[in-house]
């Protein structure tokens, strides 16, 4: 009995709510413990590290959107942050943990600074200056990682060494174990295994606190949030310096893996949309959702730009078939089925698993929810 | 409004006035000024459309973006097919290719505006944070379909021989073009002054933004009212977009995300909803952008977030908010 | 002789979660004056709203002259001769007053086109209309304000005026040339129905009373029998009504 208990406080008391889900989840663990042991191929490694890098990244934006209420469009920008805090200080200091440490906490003060700052300005009169102001500050720090190249590397982007522990040359044992070499890159793959596993978990449980239930209530009904005594503005500045933290995490697990980082690994446009379509497709506000949409659309985004590869080679002769199709346009095909997910999957893959009758009696009447926000649109309309 | 708030006016003199310190260089001085004010104009013509749409139907559109790139290509679509005309001694020639590009633009931006209405933001009025994903999923699909219609690789636009060049006023040298743009601006903005004091669809948007409700119990359907504003938004942000690729003179897809940043920055500092304000927000954004630019290359767009993030923190909502909504 | 202009059967209006009209049925009669009373949260604006197409009816039926209107459009509604005086006035305080008058001439589209005659009779009955034309009606006072919001609504003839609450928050010499007002606008041909909490102007101009309670009508008639009986005032009228 006590194992039981100790498992539901793992997860903080948050069950994934779905059989199926359950299963799932555990799949998805087991296979990214087992990966490298039982997957070849760099692809497939680096599918994996990927998914675990962007379940903390999703499961902190969807700390803002589906437990806050609110879009960030700077999530990069701290992602960015972690990634790039990491490489200077090692470019800097020197290949030690001692640096990598120094790189990580400089990472996140810059970020809880920035965070507080945007929060402090965006939030206070209405949410959506918030989603306008972060979009002109990811493109700002943008043009910012450009052109401050002999900090940065410019377009070029740094790339670094870590501690000799997570290096490729580096040899934990001497023999092999299930024919796998244990090399400082397997180390790394399990470091990053465990940063991501800790830093989901964190999450889960922040949701799940007294403070996550008070987000709730505002992204409910920020009204009667605010009348029942709960500072709006203040929660929702706090929620965005806690997501900046862990999406600062990211970046550093990230900097990890690939000991190297640019613009367009960790900052540009196409990886905030990666976001919200993982975020979309997994289920706001579920966290888990997180998890399972990474998987989902990371695999997906891996073997959908073979398919679209060998698609247009197939029809590339065909007049203007060649140039839709084109892996090229990868993110014409990624818009649309974002914008379609959004309408007709909102619920996202854990919504579908832990509801699946409600989609009938939805359709009919309109849900509390829903009827709630009307009255008080009303009444702040009154007022 | 408040009519008779002038404070935020004292604004440009102060910044006009800083930038001169810093300068130092009369000369220099007044052409950024000049320049900043023409860039003012042309980001009004794209603020204006979308913080009116915004005050009407509290609809936010992340995608206006494509409609200024959709009329900066089209325009260069233009200017391309008549480049006999574009580089005709003729004044009459070269206005004639213009007024054909505007046409084209505004037209082209006006029509794909309708279809961005009807597929992606009517199922989702009154709820923002649906606004904000969906016209930035539209964001991406036509950025990627001005990429299929027009390649990846950027396209130069040439200046027909009126516009391009300067002329000396005592010592001060005025780009012909940076003119014409102030001129068009001022004649947009104008041309909405009238809209929106002369005809009664101006009045029905003014009541509009303050109170929809009564609009439709006075008996008007606001339905079609509210499209024919995202229309003509969109349509001025095409405008926009063709006096912003000519001023650029080299396209590239992007072109209108990166100005939307802009717009975004002005809308904010007007406040939400005010024509006024955006015109106000739009000539501090383009003499701020311009002065930086020459002070410190590499913080040009940090000192527009700058220059905003100090007049929220003197006006929480922006210099003119136009409703209590 | 009297015409049936308004009929509310059984409507039943829910805002979100709330249940506010449990079924309202009255009626109102061609060239009267029908007060709708009751307390405070008794759902008097609601009933007007709901008669407005502003909330949708749940259930029941809603007829104006004899034309179906529940499930129409708040600007169908009021194109059929309906207008609509909100507690708040609805003015519109940026516009200047000669442009909020505009905006309810539905077919004007410049001031010229409006019929003078009657904008001379409307500035009998509201001289402050005249008096501020050109002035931005946000900077009205409280009384100038209801004075335009009533002009507005019958700058064209109007079948029906759904007026609420225009006495609060007025001096009481204002409240009684609203009442004359109201009694020439009847004179004109036109109907209205009045929510009123002011007992002084309800007894002066009505001539039907409906006093709606928790949702529900609890009493129709004549005006002068119901306000002579002290228990229904008593029971189903707030203190704001008492004398």
């Amino acid at each position: 009995m006590t194992t039981s208990m100790d498992w539901t406080r793992l997860i903080s008391r948050d069950r994934p709510g779905s059989r199926l889900l359950i299963i799932l989840l555990i799949a998805i663990i087991a296979v990214l413990l087992v990966a490298p042991f039982a997957l070849t191929g760099a692809k497939a490694i680096s599918i994996c590290v990927k998914i675990m890098i962007f379940a903390v990244l999703v499961a902190s934006f969807d700390l803002l959107l589906g437990y806050t209420g609110i879009v960030s469009f700077a999530h990069t920008v701290f992602f960015g942050i972690g990634a790039y805090g990491v490489g200077i200080a090692i470019i800097r200091l020197g290949a030690s943990w001692t640096s990598l440490a120094v790189g990580a906490s400089a990472a996140i003060v810059v970020s809880v600074l920035l965070a507080l700052v945007i929060g402090l300005f965006s939030l206070r009169v209405r949410a959506i200056f918030f989603s306008m102001i972060t979009l002109a500050l990811s493109a700002a720090a943008q043009t910012l990682a450009t052109q401050l190249s002999n900090l940065t590397g410019g377009e070029d982007g740094i790339i670094f060494r870590l501690p000799p522990a997570l290096m490729p040359s580096f040899r934990l044992l001497d023999t092999k174990i299930f024919g796998l070499t244990i090399d400082g890159k397997v180390v790394c793959y399990y470091f990053i295994f465990a940063m991501s596993v800790t830093f989901v978990l964190a999450l889960l449980r922040i949701v799940n606190s007294p403070f996550g239930r008070v987000l709730l209530a505002i992204r409910d009904n920020e009204f009667r949030a605010e009348a029942i005594g709960y500072p709006v503005f203040v929660f929702r500045t706090l929620s965005n310096v806690v997501a900046a933290v862990f999406a600062c995490l990211a970046g550093v697990m990230l900097s990890l893996w690939l000991r190297y980082t640019g613009p367009d690994a960790s900052l540009s446009f196409e990886i905030m949309l990666d976001i919200l379509m993982i975020v979309i497709i997994g289920g706001v506000g579920t966290i888990y959702g997180s998890i399972v949409g990474a998987v989902a659309f990371l695999v997906a985004q891996g073997y959908l730009q073979d398919l679209l590869k060998g698609a247009s080679a197939a029809l590339g002769s065909l007049p203007g078939i060649g140039k839709v199709l084109s892996p090229d346009r990868w993110m014409l095909w990624l818009g649309l089925l974002f914008i379609l997910a959004v309408y007709y999957f909102p619920t996202g893959i854990v919504g579908v698993l832990r509801r699946p009758a409600r989609r009938l009696d939805s359709s009919s009447k309109p849900s509390a929810k829903e009827r709630l926000s009307i009255v008080y649109r009303w009444m702040g309309r009154a007022r | 409004m408040n009519r008779s708030d002038l404070m935020p006016l004292a604004l440009l003199p102060i910044l006009m006035g800083c930038a001169y310190l810093a300068i130092g260089n009369p000369a220099a001085w007044f052409t950024l000024t000049i320049a900043g004010v023409a860039m003012g104009m042309i980001i009004f013509t794209v603020a204006s459309g979308m913080t009116i749409v915004f005050g009407l139907m509290d609809v936010l559109n992340f995608g206006q973006g494509i409609f200024i790139t959709v009329g900066a290509y089209l325009s260069a679509t233009v200017f391309a097919s008549l480049s006999g005309y574009v580089v005709s001694p003729y004044l009459s020639e070269n206005l004639l290719v213009i007024l054909v590009a505007v046409v084209a633009a505004v037209a082209g931006a006006g029509m794909s505006g309708f279809l961005f209405e009807r597929l992606l933001v009517k199922p989702v009025y009154g709820d923002h944070l649906m606004q904000i994903l969906v016209t930035t999923g539209g964001l991406i699909v036509g950025e990627e379909i001005i990429k299929i219609i027009w390649g990846v690789q950027q396209v130069n636009v040439a200046l027909p021989p009126f516009l391009s060049g300067a002329f000396v006023i005592a010592d001060v040298a005025i780009e012909r073009y940076r003119a014409f743009a102030f001129l068009a601006g001022a004649l947009v903005f104008f041309g909405q002054y009238l809209v929106f004091t002369r005809t009664k669809t101006g009045l029905l948007i003014r009541a509009g933004v303050h109170d929809r409700e009564m609009v439709e119990a006075l008996g008007y359907g606001v339905r079609r009212l509210f499209v024919a504003t995202f229309v003509s938004g969109c349509a001025l942000a095409g405008l926009g977009g063709v006096m912003w690729g000519l001023y650029q003179q080299t396209l590239v897809p992007q072109i209108g995300s990166q100005m939307n940043v802009l717009v975004f920055i002005v809308i904010i500092i007007g406040g939400l909803g005010s024509t006024g304000g955006a015109l106000l927000g739009a000539i501090l954004v383009g003499i701020c952008a311009n002065y930086a630019s020459f002070i410190e290359p590499k913080v040009a767009l940090f000192s527009n977030i700058a220059l905003m993030t100090m007049i929220l923190l003197w006006r929480p909502n922006g210099l003119y908010p136009a409703s209590a909504r | 002789m009297t015409e049936l202009l308004l009929n509310l059967e059984n409507v039943h209006t829910h805002i979100g979660l709330y249940h506010i009209l449990q079924g309202v049925g009255f009626r109102a009669q061609r060239n009267r004056i029908t007060l709708l009373l009751g307390r405070n949260g008794a759902g008097k604006t609601t009933t007007l709203r709901t008669i407005m197409g502003l909330w949708p009816a749940s259930k029941g039926r809603i007829s104006f002259a004899g034309t179906d209107i529940v499930g129409r459009s708040t600007s169908e509604i009021s194109r059929l001769g309906i207008a609509y005086v909100p507690e708040n006035m609805g003015i519109f305080p940026d516009l200047s007053v000669k442009e909020n008058m505009l905006l309810a001439a539905r077919n004007a589209s410049r001031v010229t086109d409006i019929d003078q005659q009657r904008l001379e009779w409307i500035f009998e009955l509201f001289p402050a209309v005249h008096q501020f034309w050109n002035r931005p009606a946000g900077k009205l006072s409280g009384g100038q304000k209801q004075m335009v919001a009533m002009a507005r609504a019958i700058v064209e003839p109007r079948e029906l005026l759904l007026i609420d609450e225009p006495s609060k928050g007025l001096a009481p010499a204002i409240v009684n040339n609203m009442a004359e007002a109201m009694l020439k606008l009847k004179q004109s041909g036109a109907s209205i129905l009045l929510v009123e909490q002011n007992l002084q102007l309800a007894r002066e101009v009505g001539d039907d009373v409906a006093i709606i309670d928790a949702g529900r009508i609890v009493h129709t008639g004549p005006a002068d029998e119901c306000f002579a009986r002290d228990d229904l005032l008593k029971t189903h009228l707030g203190l704001a009504l008492c004398p």
